[in-house]
C-alpha cells in the first residue's frame, strides 16, 4: 500500500499516512486531487478507480471516506478488508467511533494504524493482538503521565476516550488527569493506583474543590 | 526556586493542548488561517522552553497542523528532541511527528541515526516498536545502511511483537539498501517458520513482495510456501502466498500443475471474496499451459466470476478478471461481448475504461467493424473530454493492433480516421495524424483513396483549424498536407488542393504544420507542372507558377524560422523556374527530380539495432579535443554555437551534457544583458496580425454546436453495410467454389505476421493490400532487451539468494559495542581465524580532558585562517570498549563535534596500523585506505561513529597514530583539512566489567595460578567510597566485597584473563594488591591505576 487517507464529506483531511517518502508539496497535490475525485463519485459507483499508475480503493463509513492507494498487482478486495478492519479497530478502541473521536484523538488513530499496518503491509492480522498492544502502550503512557503529574509537571495531552479499552482503574486515572489538566499535582498517585472507583470519587471531589474551573468531568 | 517552579506551572496551565487547539480551530471557522498563525506563534514559544512535556505538546499540535496542510518542516529539530525524550509518552509523539513529516529531503534526518539505534536496543519493547514504526515511514538509504544490522538482530528478538515489526521493516531497508538483502535473507527465511503467526505472516509478506518483483530468485522457496499454503488457515497470509505463486508459476510450469488442485479446492470452499479473487487471478495464467487448457474449469471460473462480481460496486473487478482470462481464453470471454458493450454505458468511468480494455482484446476480423461502430456512437455521446480522448485512443489502438491484423477494409479505416477529426477539443490530433501517415505509407493500395480524403480535409481545413484548441486536431492537417504532397500523382484535382494549401488562413496554423505545408506545396506544384507540360498547356503552367509567387510571400514573413527559411528558399526556386518558363524551357522534369524516389518506413528501433562495427570506439576523440580557451573564444557567435556543440556531443556525450547546460546558462546571461537581443518571440499568430501589409482576409467564423458533416466526406457507416454485402457475396462464391474444387485455397497473402482464427480466414480483404513492414537494417541484432526500464527501483533487488554469502557482503554496519553478534548466522566472520591479544585505544589529544564517564581525550583542531585567527573547527572525543563477542576486537566510538560555522564533509579516518593493532577495514581496501565517516556535520552538530580494531596481544597498552581528513565547506568555498591524533589503547580498556560472587572469587584466589603484584599510592584525600567508584569507572572493575576500608574487586579481560584486586586504604595512602593470569598485563594495569589514583 502506498498511502492511506481519511477525509470527511466536506473534503477535510482527517488522517494521512504515507508509506512512500514524498515531499509535502507532492503529498498535498495528491491529496487534493484524490479528495476531489473521490468526492465527485456517486454512492452507487464502484469502490475502485485507476489513478495515475495506482489503484485507489475507497469506502465511505458514515461521514468519513477511507481511501487507500495500492499498486497494480495488489488485491483490491483485501484492501477493502484492511479498511474495514481498521474501522473495526477504531470502533473497538473508542467504542462506536465517530468522526469527532478521530479529530480529537488523531494521534491515537495513528497509533492504532501503526500497530495494524507497518510500511504499508499488514502487520498483525489479529484484532485482539492489535488492541492489546495499544492498551499496553497506553498503560505505559499513563504511568509516565502519573509520574509527571506527581512531579508537579504538566502532562501531555492524552486520550480519555481510550478509557473504554482500559480497565476501570485506568480510566479513573484518565479522568482524574483530565480534571487536573494543569499544574495541580495529584495528591496520592499510589493511592490512586491501588484503589478503584470509591477512591476515585474522593479524588475527583477534592480536585473539584481545588480547581472548580476544570471540573468538566462530573 | 520553588516560586519559579510554581510560576512555570501556572504559565503552562494556559498552554493549549491538542484538544484545545482542535476546538479552537473549529470555533474560528471564518478566520481559521489567522487563528492558526497565532497558534503557531504560541507553539514556537513553547518549543523554546526546556520542559520536554511542553515541547511534546507543541509537537503534537504541530502534527495536527501539518495534516491541515501547514508547513512544519522548520520544527524538524524539535521533533528530534522530542523523539529522544526518555519517557515513552513523549517519544511516541516525537516519532509520530517524524513519520508524518520527514522525508528523504529532510536534512536533519541523519541526526536521528544514533537515537534510533538507541531506541531499537531499548529494553522496553514499546520503545523499540515505536522506533521501528517511525523508521518505516522515513527510512533513507543512509539510515538503512547504518541500521540494517541492528534491525536484523531484532528479527531474532525474544518478543514476537518486535520480531514481526523488524521483519516487515526489513523490506523497506532492502529497497533502500539492496546490499543488505543477501546477508539478511537466511534469517528472513527462518522467520517463515516462526512459532508466532504474526511473525510468520510478516515474513510471508516481505518475501512475497520481494518475489513479485524478481521471482526467479525465489523459486527454491516454492516447496516451503506450498507447505504453508496447505497448512495455513489465515486468509491474509493465504492471499499473499497465492500471489507469490502467481509470480512463480510463469517460471516453473510444473508448479502450476501442482497448484491447480489446492487452488480449485480453495475456490470452491472459501467464503472470502478477496481470497477467491486472488485464487482466480492466479489460476487463470496457470490454465494457459496446453495440458490444462482443455480443462473446462476455466469456463466455470468465468461463470463464477460473473455471478460473484455482478454487484455494481465490484463489477469492476469482474471486468478486470475477465481481461486476464481474455489473454489465455479469448473465446470464453467473447461470448460476453454484449454485456461488456453494455458496461460502456455505465456511469462509472473506471468501469467504462475497463470495458474498453476488454474490447481491445476481443476484436476479430469479424466483429471489428461492429465494435468500432458502437464505439463511434459512444464517442459522439461522450461528455467530458478525458473519456472521449480515451475512447479515441482505444479505437485507434483496437484498429492498429498487431500490425492492422483485424482490418479487412482500409478504406473503412481511413474514413473512420477522417470522422474522428471532427471531434472537438481532443488532445490526440497527432495520434490520428500518425495513423493516417502510417496507413498511407504502408498500404500502397489505399493511397489513392487516402489522398482523395486528405485533399478533402485540406479543402475543409477551416473547419478543423477554427477549433479553439490549437494544438489539438489541427495536427491532422500535418498528415493531410504531407500525404497530398508526397502522393500527388494520385490527386485528381491538384489545382484545387494547391489553392487550398495556399490560403492565407494557413498562416494561423502552428509553425511545424506550416513548414510541412510549404514543403509539400512544392511537391504538388512539381507534379502539376509536369502534367501541364505534358499536356502542352504552357499557359496553365505559367499561371500556376504565378500563383505560387503571389502567395508564397505570406510564408516568407512567418515568425517561425523553419517556415520562413523553407518559404524563401522555395520562392527563389520558383522565381527561377518562372524565368525559365518565360524562355519556354521545359522545366518539369528537373523540378520533379527534386522529389524523386520513394520514402520507406523505418522501424523506430532500427538505429538501435545496428551493431557497432568492430574497431569503432564511439567514445574516442576523432580530433584532438579543443582546448577550453578556444571554446571561450567562440562564445559570441551564438547562432552557430549550438550547432557546434551538437557535433561535439556525439563524440563525448557525458561531458558535454553538463558543459552544454553551463554554456547555455552563460549564454542566457549574455543575452539578457544584450539590449539588441530580442527575447523569446510572441506567438506567431499575434505577430502575424501585427505585421502590416499582409494580405489578411478576415474570416467569419461560424460557431456551430453540432459538428459539421464535411460535404463529400464518406461515412464509415456505409462501409459497414458495403462490407457486409461483400462478405455475403464472397461467402456465396466461396461455397460454390468449395463445391467445385475443395482444395483451392484462398486467403491471406497480404499480411506478414498475422494470426488468424479459423473464422477470420473466411474473410478475404476488400482490396488486395500490401502492408509494408517497417524497414530494419540488414544486420540488425535480434534483441528484445530494449523494453526494460533501467529506472525500476526493484531491479536493484534482483539478487541471487542461493549463492553462498561472501565475506565482502557482510553488512557494513558501524559496529557498536556488541554489534558483532548481530551478524547473520550464515555470515562467515572474516576474523575468526585470527586470534589476537591486544585491544587498543585511540587518542586524539591536544588538550586532554578527563571526563566523568570514561577516559576520553579531546582534541581540538585549530586551523589558522587568513586573518591569523585561530578557529576551532572540529573536536573529537573517543571511547574504547572491549568487545565481549570477539576476543581480539575493540570498538572505538568517536564523537565528532563541529565547532565551526562551516559545513564539514567527506570525513575520513585513517590509522597507521602497527603489528599488533590493526583497524578493521572493509574487505578489499588496502591498509593505507582510510575509513569514511558515514555522515556529514552541519555547524554545531555532533555525531558518533565507530571503528573496530583487531588486536594480537592485549597485555600492553598501545598508541596508534592516525589522521582525520575532512573538507570544510563554507561560503568562500571549501578547503581540505587534516587532523592528526593519537589513539591510546590503555590496558584498562581491554577489561570488561564482570560481576563476580565472593565464593567464586575466593576459589579463584585459591587456585594459585595467578601472578601477583602490588602498588602503593600516597597522598590520597578522597573518601574510600569515591575511590572505589573511580576504579570501577575508569578501570572497569566491579566490587566483590567491601569491609570497612578494605575491598576486593574483580574484572576480566576480553581474552579471559582474570584480574583480582585487594584495595586497602590507610590514613593518607592506598595500597592495591593485584592478582592476574598474566603478569605483564597486571603490572601495566597497576601502573595505569597508579596514575589515576595519584591524581586524586
Amino acid at each position: 500500500m502506498q498511502f492511506m487517507l481519511l477525509f470527511s464529506r466536506q473534503g477535510k483531511l482527517r488522517l494521512q499516512k504515507w508509506y512512500v517518502p514524498l515531499s509535502d508539496k507532492e503529498k498535498k497535490k495528491i491529496t487534493r486531487e484524490l479528495v476531489q475525485t473521490v468526492l465527485a463519485r456517486k454512492p452507487k459507483m464502484c469502490s475502485f478507480l485507476e489513478w495515475r499508475d495506482l489503484k485507489i480503493v475507497y469506502k465511505r463509513y458514515a461521514s468519513l471516506y477511507f481511501c487507500c492507494a495500492i499498486e497494480d498487482q495488489d488485491n483490491e478486495l483485501i484492501t477493502l478488508e484492511i479498511i474495514h478492519r481498521y474501522v473495526e479497530l477504531l470502533d473497538k478502541y473508542f467504542g462506536s467511533v465517530c468522526e469527532l473521536d478521530i479529530i480529537f484523538n488523531f494521534e491515537k488513530a495513528y497509533f492504532i494504524l501503526d500497530e495494524f499496518l507497518l510500511g504499508g503491509e499488514v502487520q498483525e492480522t489479529s484484532k485482539k493482538n492489535v488492541l492489546k498492544a495499544i492498551e499496553q502502550a497506553d498503560l505505559l503512557q499513563e504511568v509516565c503521565v502519573l509520574a509527571t503529574c506527581t512531579g508537579g509537571g504538566r502532562f501531555s495531552p492524552s486520550s480519555t476516550r481510550g478509557g473504554s479499552a482500559l480497565c476501570n482503574l485506568w480510566s479513573g486515572a484518565c479522568i482524574a488527569q483530565r480534571g487536573i489538566s494543569g499544574a495541580a499535582p495529584s495528591p496520592h498517585p499510589q493511592f490512586l493506583l491501588a484503589t478503584s472507583e470509591g477512591a476515585l470519587e474522593l479524588l475527583c471531589s477534592s480536585i473539584a474543590v481545588a480547581h472548580p474551573q476544570n471540573c468538566s468531568f462530573v | 526556586m520553588a516560586l519559579k517552579m510554581v510560576k512555570g506551572s501556572i504559565d503552562r496551565m494556559f498552554d493549549k493542548n491538542l484538544q484545545d487547539l482542535v476546538r479552537g480551530i473549529r470555533n474560528h471557522k471564518e478566520d481559521e488561517a489567522k487563528y492558526i498563525s497565532q497558534c503557531i506563534d504560541e507553539i514556537k514559544q513553547e518549543l523554546k522552553q526546556d520542559n520536554i512535556a511542553v515541547k511534546a505538546n507543541a509537537v503534537c499540535k504541530l502534527t495536527y497542523l501539518q495534516m491541515l496542510g501547514y508547513d512544519i518542516s522548520w520544527a524538524a529539530f524539535n521533533i528530534i528532541e522530542v523523539m529522544s525524550a526518555s519517557k515513552f509518552t513523549f517519544k511516541r509523539i516525537g516519532y509520530l511527528a517524524a513519520s508524518q513529516c520527514f522525508h528523504e529531503g529532510t536534512d536533519v534526518i541523519m541526526l536521528t541515526t544514533n537515537q534510533i539505534r538507541k531506541d531499537l536496543s531499548s529494553p522496553n519493547q514499546y520503545d523499540t516498536g515505536v522506533a521501528l514504526t517511525g523508521l518505516s515511514c522515513f527510512v533513507t538509504p543512509d539510515l538503512a545502511r547504518d541500521l540494517a544490522n541492528d534491525i536484523m538482530t531484532l528479527m531474532s528478538h525474544t518478543k514476537p511483537y518486535i520480531r514481526k515489526k523488524a521483519v516487515l521493516i526489513m523490506y523497506k531497508v532492502f529497497l533502500k539498501y539492496p546490499e543488505s538483502l543477501r546477508p539478511a535473507f537466511p534469517r528472513l527465511k527462518e522467520k517463515l517458520e516462526d512459532p508466532d503467526p504474526g511473525v510468520q505472516s510478516a515474513a510471508v509478506n516481505v518475501i512475497c513482495e520481494l518475489a513479485r518483483r524478481n521471482p526467479k530468485n525465489y523459486l527454491s522457496l516454492a516447496p516451503l510456501f506450498f507447505k504453508l499454503m496447505t497448512s495455513s488457515t489465515n486468509n491474509w497470509v493465504l492471499i499473499k502466498i497465492i500471489k507469490l505463486f502467481g509470480a512463480l508459476t510463469p517460471l516453473e510450469p510444473r508448479l502450476g500443475k501442482k497448484l491447480i488442485e489446492p487452488l480449485t479446492n480453495l475456490i470452491h470452499s472459501t467464503s472470502a471474496m478477496s481470497l477467491l479473487y486472488e485464487c482466480v487471478n492466479t489460476v487463470i495464467p496457470i490454465l494457459k499451459s496446453p495440458v490444462l487448457a482443455r480443462n473446462n474449469t476455466v469456463f466455470l471460473y468465468v461463470e463464477k466470476l460473473y455471478f460473484v462480481f455482478f454487484p455494481p460496486t465490484v463489477k469492476y473487478l469482474g471486468l478486470l478478471a475477465m481481461s486476464k482470462i481474455l489473454k489465455t481464453h479469448p473465446k470464453s470471454v467473447q461470448s460476453h461481448k454484449d454485456l461488456i458493450l453494455q458496461c460502456l454505458d455505465d456511469k462509472d468511468e473506471s468501469i467504462r475504461l475497463r470495458a474498453l480494455d476488454l474490447l481491445y482484446g476481443m476484436v476479430s476480423k469479424k466483429n471489428l467493424m461492429e465494435i468500432v461502430k458502437k464505439l463511434m456512437i459512444h464517442v459522439d455521446k461522450a461528455e467530458g473530454t478525458t473519456y472521449r480522448d480515451e475512447l479515441l485512443t482505444k479505437i485507434i489502438d483496437i484498429c492498429s493492433q498487431s500490425n492492422y491484423q483485424y482490418i479487412t477494409n482500409f478504406e473503412w479505416y481511413i474514413s473512420i480516421l477522417v470522422e474522428l477529426t471532427r471531434l472537438e477539443g481532443t488532445r490526440h490530433g497527432h495520434l490520428i495524424a500518425a495513423q493516417m501517415l502510417d496507413v498511407a505509407i504502408r498500404v500502397k493500395a489505399i493511397r489513392k483513396f487516402a489522398v482523395s480524403q486528405m485533399a478533402m480535409l485540406l479543402d475543409n481545413a477551416h473547419l478543423i483549424a477554427s477549433n479553439t484548441q490549437r494544438n489539438g486536431i489541427c495536427e491532422v492537417l500535418y498528415a493531410a498536407a504531407w500525404i497530398c504532397g508526397e502522393f500527388s500523382d494520385h490527386l485528381e484535382e491538384s489545382n484545387q488542393t494547391l489553392e487550398a494549401m495556399l490560403r492565407p488562413k494557413v498562416t494561423t496554423l502552428p509553425g511545424h504544420i506550416q513548414a510541412v505545408y510549404v514543403q509539400n506545396m512544392v511537391k504538388l506544384y512539381a507534379s502539376i507542372l509536369q502534367q501541364k507540360e505534358q499536356a502542352g498547356e504552357k499557359e496553365a503552367a505559367q499561371e500556376i507558377t504565378q500563383l505560387m509567387i503571389d502567395r508564397l510571400p505570406q510564408f516568407v514573413q512567418s515568425a517561425d524560422l523553419e517556415v520562413q527559411e523553407r518559404a524563401s528558399c522555395i520562392l527563389q526556386l520558383i522565381k527561377y523556374i518562372q524565368k525559365l518558363q518565360i524562355k519556354e524551357v521545359p522545366v518539369a522534369e528537373e523540378v520533379i527530380a527534386l522529389f524523386a524516389g520513394e520514402l520507406n518506413p523505418v522501424a523506430p528501433k532500427a538505429q538501435k539495432k545496428v551493431p557497432v562495427p568492430e574497431g569503432l570506439d564511439l567514445d574516442a576523440w576523432i580530433n584532438e579535443p579543443p582546448s577550453d580557451s578556444e571554446s571561450e573564444d567562440e562564445k559570441p557567435r551564438t547562432i552557430f554555437h549550438d550547432e557546434e556543440q551538437r557535433h561535439s556531443r556525439h563524440r563525448q556525450p557525458e561531458i558535454d551534457e553538463e558543459e552544454l547546460a553551463r554554456r547555455r546558462e552563460v549564454r542566457k546571461q549574455e543575452q539578457a544583458n544584450n539590449p539588441f537581443y530580442i527575447k523569446s518571440s510572441p506567438s506567431p499568430q499575434k505577430q502575424y496580425q501585427d505585421t502590416p501589409g499582409v494580405e489578411h482576409i478576415p474570416v467569419v467564423q461560424i460557431d456551430l454546436s453540432v459538428p459539421l458533416k464535411v460535404p463529400g466526406m464518406p461515412m464509415s457507416d456505409q462501409y459497414v453495410k458495403l462490407e457486409e454485402e461483400r462478405r455475403h457475396k464472397q461467402k456465396l462464391e466461396k461455397d460454390k467454389k468449395k463445391k467445385k474444387q475443395k482444395k483451392e485455397k484462398k486467403g491471406k497473402h497480404r499480411r506478414h505476421n498475422s494470426l488468424h482464427t479459423e473464422s477470420d480466414e473466411d474473410i478475404a480483404p476488400a482490396q488486395h493490400v500490401d502492408i509494408i513492414t517497417e524497414e530494419m537494417p540488414e544486420n540488425a541484432l535480434p534483441s528484445d532487451e530494449d523494453d526494460k526500464d533501467p529506472n525500476d527501483p526493484y531491479k536493484a533487488l534482483d539478487i541471487d539468494l542461493d549463492k553462498p554469502l561472501a565475506d565482502s557482503e557482510k553488512l557494513p554496519v558501524q559496529r557498536h559495542r556488541n554489534a558483532e553478534n548481530l551478524k547473520s548466522p550464515d555470515t562467515e566472520a572474516p576474523l575468526v581465524g585470527k586470534k589476537s591479544k591486544k585491544p587498543k585505544k585511540k587518542e586524539k589529544k591536544h588538550k586532554e580532558k578527563e571526563r566523568e564517564k570514561e577516559k576520553k581525550k579531546e582534541r581540538e583542531k585549530k586551523v589558522t585562517e587568513e586573518g591569523k585567527k585561530v578557529v576551532c573547527v572540529l573536536s573529537a572525543t573517543y571511547d574504547i570498549q572491549g568487545n565481549l563477542q570477539n576476543d581480539s576486537q575493540v570498538t572505538v566510538s568517536v564523537i565528532f563535534e563541529n565547532k565551526s560555522t562551516s559545513f564539514l564533509k567527506s570525513m575520513e579516518l585513517n590509522v597507521l596500523d602497527s603489528l599488533n593493532a590493526k583497524m578493521l577495514r572493509p574487505e578489499g581496501s588496502s591498509v593505507h585506505d582510510g575509513i569514511p565517516v558515514p555522515f556529514q556535520l552541519p555547524p554545531g552538530i555532533s555525531n558518533e561513529a565507530q571503528f573496530v580494531f583487531t588486536l594480537q596481544s592485549i597485555v600492553m597498552a598501545q598508541k596508534l597514530k592516525g589522521t582525520l581528513s575532512f573538507i570544510v565547506k563554507n561560503d568562500n568555498g571549501s578547503t581540505h583539512e587534516k587532523l592528526d591524533f593519537k589513539l591510546h589503547f590503555s590496558c584498562a580498556s581491554y577489561l570488561i566489567t564482570t560481576p563476580c560472587y565472593s565464593d567464586a572469587f575466593a576459589k579463584l584466589l585459591e587456585s594459585g595460578d595467578l601472578h601477583m603484584s602490588s602498588i602503593k599510592v600516597d597522598g590520597i584525600s578522597i573518601s574510600f567510597q569515591h575511590l572505589l567508584a573511580k576504579i570501577c569507572f575508569y578501570h572497569h572493575f566491579s566490587v566483590v566485597e567491601r569491609v570497612d576500608s578494605c575491598a576486593s574487586m574483580y574484572s576480566r579481560s576480553i581474552q579471559g584473563h582474570h584480574v583480582c584486586l585487594l584495595v586497602k586504604k590507610g590514613e593518607n595512602s592506598v595500597s592495591v594488591d593485584g592478582k592476574c593470569n598474566d603478569s605483564t598485563l597486571l603490572s601495566n594495569l597497576l601502573d595505569e591505576m597508579k596514575e589515576t589514583l595519584s591524581k586524586c
